[in-house]
C-alpha cells in the first residue's frame, strides 16, 4: 500500500482538480444546463460501463442485461424517495437497490454462468428483460406509465463522486488477488481451473459487482431526470453500454471513459439532426469497430505509475499484451 | 376444444413467420458465428418492399414475394461484404458491434426515409374465411403456412443435396479445412446470407399481409426471438429451427390466450433460460463438447 502512495496522490489530486474545474466553470457560467445534463449523462454512462466491462472485459463473460440491474436501482430509489424525500432516504435507497440488484444477480447469475459466449449473452439479454417485464406489470411501479416527480438529490456533484467511488471501487479489484483470479478466467478457463482459481465464483462475484454498480447509476438516473419508464430499461440500453466498452476496448477502463465521453458529446453536438443523428451514429460505430477491431484503446490502461517512474520493464508488458 | 384449435391455428400462423426467420438466423449464426442483429431489420426491409411494390408497382403476391426475396438477398450479401467480411478474423464482440451498427444503420435509415409512421399493409389477397367446424381459418393464414412450408422443405434441398449447400455444411463445420479442400470461402459465406435474408424477406411480406401494419421498427423483437426459436430448436439443425419457430408461435399465443399477453415476451425468455440450462444443444441439436 504504501509504496503506491505517491500514485494515488496524483489520481486524488485529478479527481479534486476534476471536481473544481468543473465547479468553477459553472460558476464562470461556461457550463449551463444542457451542458451540465450532457456531463452528468455521461458520468452515469461511466458507471455502467465501467461495470460492464468488468463483466466482458475483465472476466470475459459476455453479459447483454445491463440495463435489467440499472432498472432495478432506479426503481429502488423512485418508490421509496417518494415516501421518503431526503437525502438520508435517497442514499438509503442506492443501498436498497444495491442490495436488490445482487440479490436477483446471484439469482440470475449462479445458473446462467454455466453458459458461454452468445448463450450467456442471450440468457442475460432474456433475464433483463423479464425484469423490465415485470416492472412495466406491477402496480407499485405504476406500470409502463413509469414514475415522475421523484425528487432531485442526485445533482451533477453527486453523481461525479460516485463516478469517483464506483471507478476507484472497480479498479481496486481488477487490481487485487482476486482481480487477477478473475482475469485469468478471462485468458484460459480451463487454464485458470487447474491452477486453482475457484472459476464460478469469481466469475460471479464480478457479475455481481458489475450489476451493483449498475443499480447506482440506475439510482442516480432515477433521482437526476426524475421521471422512468420501464421503456427506458429496454435492450437497447443494455446495447448502447455495450457499445461504450466495446468502442473504449475490452479490458481498459481508460478506453471506457474516453469512449463514454467521446459519445456523449457526440451524441449532445447531433442533437439537432433528429433520427438522421442515429444514422451517422451508426455509420461511425461500423468504422470505427472495422478498422480498430480492438476498441479504441484496445487493453492499454493510463497509468501515473509509468508515467512518473519511465521504466522500461512495464512498457514492456503492455507492449506484449498489445501484440495479443 | 374448439378455442384450442382455434388458437393452434393462430400460433401455428405467427410460429410460421418465426420460423422463416429462425431458418435464416440459423444458417447464417452457423456459417459465421455471428449474432446477426440485422437480421431482424433485413424482414423489414422485405416487408417495406412489399409495402412499396404492391402499392405503387400493382405487384401481385407471388410476384411481391419472390422480388423481396431477390432484394432482400441482395441486401443480406451486401451487409455481409461491407460490415461483416473485414472481421471476420477480428474479435467476436467487433463483429457484433457492427452487427448492432448495421441494425441502427437499417431502423434509423428507414425511419428517415419512410419516417416512422406504422403503415397499412396493401390487402393484396382478399381475406376468405373458412369454416371447419366452428375453428375458422382464413385463407391468409394457409397461404403463410404452405409458403413456410414450401421455403423449408427448398432450404432443406438446398443444403442436403446440392453441391453449394455441401460447402456451407462444411464451411459451417470448419473453416480452414473447408478452404483447404478447394472451397471458396467468401462465395460460400455470401451465398448463406443471401439465402438467409431472402427467407426474412419472404417473412417480413407475409407478416405484412398477416398483421396488416408494418412500421421501421418491426423487425427488432421477431430478431430476437427468431435466435431464441433456432436455440431452441438447436442450432444446426433445419427441422430443428422451424419446428422450434413454430413452439415460440404456439407458446406466445397460448399465454395470450390465457390473459398474460403482458407477459407474452416474457414466457418466450423464461422457455429460452430453462432450455438453455436443461439443453444447451437445443430440442434436435447435436450434443457437442464445448472446445476451448
Amino acid at each position: 500500500m504504501k509504496k503506491n502512495w505517491k500514485y494515488n496522490l496524483c489520481w486524488l489530486i485529478l479527481m479534486v482538480a476534476g471536481f473544481y474545474l468543473i465547479n468553477t466553470l459553472m460558476l464562470a457560467g461556461v457550463i449551463n444546463t444542457f451542458i451540465e445534463n450532457m456531463l452528468v449523462t455521461i458520468g452515469i454512462n461511466i458507471i455502467l460501463a465501467v461495470g460492464l466491462n468488468l463483466v466482458i472485459g475483465f472476466s470475459g463473460q459476455f453479459s447483454l442485461g445491463h440495463a435489467g440491474f440499472m432498472a432495478l436501482g432506479a426503481y429502488a430509489t423512485g418508490i421509496m424517495t417518494q415516501t421518503m424525500n431526503t437525502a438520508g432516504g435517497f442514499y438509503l435507497s442506492i443501498l436498497v437497490g444495491v442490495v436488490i440488484s445482487i440479490v436477483v444477480a446471484l439469482l440470475v447469475g449462479i445458473p446462467t454462468l454455466r453458459l458461454h459466449g452468445d448463450y450467456f449473452a442471450i440468457a442475460t439479454m432474456g433475464a433483463a428483460e423479464i425484469i423490465r417485464i415485470v416492472i412495466n406489470n406491477m402496480k407499485i411501479t405504476n406500470g409502463a406509465a413509469g414514475l415522475f416527480n421523484i425528487p432531485q438529490f442526485a445533482t451533477w456533484d453527486v453523481v461525479y463522486i460516485f463516478v469517483c467511488l464506483t471507478t476507484i471501487v472497480t479498479v481496486n479489484f481488477i487490481h487485487s488477488r482476486d482481480g487477477r483470479a478473475v482475469i485469468s478466467i478471462r485468458e484460459n478457463e480451463i487454464a485458470a481451473e487447474a491452477m486453482g482459481v475457484n472459476t464460478t465464483k469469481w466469475k460471479l462475484s464480478a457479475f455481481v459487482l458489475g450489476a451493483a454498480t449498475a443499480a447506482i447509476a440506475g439510482s442516480l438516473y432515477a433521482s437526476y431526470l426524475q421521471t422512468i419508464v420501464p421503456s427506458t430499461f429496454g435492450i437497447m440500453e443494455s446495447i448502447n453500454i455495450l457499445i461504450f466498452v466495446v468502442l473504449g476496448g475490452l479490458g481498459s477502463i481508460t478506453g471506457t471513459f474516453v469512449a463514454t465521453t467521446l459519445l456523449g458529446v457526440l451524441d449532445a453536438a447531433l442533437q439537432s439532426l433528429g433520427v438522421l443523428r442515429m444514422v451517422f451514429y451508426a455509420v461511425a460505430l461500423i468504422i470505427i469497430m472495422i478498422f480498430k477491431p480492438g476498441g479504441l484503446f484496445g487493453k492499454w490502461e493510463f497509468s501515473f505509475k509509468r508515467l512518473l517512474t519511465k521504466k522500461q520493464d512495464g512498457d514492456m508488458k503492455e507492449a506484449g499484451k498489445e501484440s495479443k | 376444444m374448439q378455442t384450442f384449435f382455434q388458437q393452434l391455428i393462430n400460433g401455428l400462423s405467427l410460429g410460421s413467420i418465426y420460423a422463416l426467420l429462425a431458418l435464416g438466423y440459423m444458417i447464417v449464426y452457423g456459417i459465421s458465428k455471428l449474432l446477426n442483429f440485422a437480421h431482424g431489420d433485413v424482414y423489414m426491409l422485405g416487408a417495406y418492399w412489399g409495402y412499396y411494390t404492391i402499392n405503387y408497382l400493382h405487384f401481385g403476391f407471388i410476384t411481391a414475394l419472390i422480388t423481396a426475396m431477390i432484394v432482400c438477398g441482395l441486401a443480406g450479401v451486401i451487409i455481409e461484404a461491407v460490415a461483416y467480411r473485414p472481421l471476420r478474423n477480428a474479435p467476436r464482440v467487433a463483429a457484433l458491434i457492427t452487427a448492432i451498427g448495421v441494425s441502427f444503420f437499417l431502423e434509423n435509415g428507414m425511419s428517415y426515409l419512410v419516417t416512422s409512421d406504422t403503415r397499412n399493409f396493401p390487402q393484396v389477397i382478399k381475406q376468405k374465411t373458412f369454416d371447419l367446424g366452428g375453428v375458422m381459418i382464413s385463407n391468409i393464414q394457409l397461404i403463410i403456412l404452405v409458403t413456410t412450408l414450401i421455403l423449408t422443405l427448398g432450404l432443406m434441398y438446398i443444403i442436403n443435396y446440392t453441391k453449394t449447400g455441401r460447402a456451407m455444411r462444411s464451411v459451417s463445420t470448419d473453416y480452414d479445412a473447408a478452404s483447404l479442400m478447394g472451397i471458396n470461402i467468401n462465395h460460400t459465406v455470401s451465398i448463406t446470407f443471401a439465402l438467409g435474408s431472402a427467407l426474412a424477406g419472404a417473412a417480413g411480406v407475409l407478416i405484412g399481409l398477416y398483421y396488416n401494419s408494418i412500421d421501421p421498427l418491426m423487425g427488432m423483437t421477431p430478431g430476437i426471438k427468431a435466435f431464441v426459436a433456432a436455440v431452441l430448436g438447436g442450432i444446426g439443425s433445419i427441422p430443428g429451427a422451424a419446428v422450434g419457430g413454430f413452439l415460440i408461435g404456439l407458446l406466445e399465443t397460448a399465454v395470450q390466450a390465457m390473459g398474460f399477453s403482458a407477459f407474452r415476451d416474457a414466457a418466450v425468455y423464461i422457455v429460452l433460460i430453462v432450455i438453455l440450462l436443461v439443453l444447451p444443444g437445443g430440442l434436435f441439436g447435436k450434443k457437442q463438447v464445448e472446445k476451448v
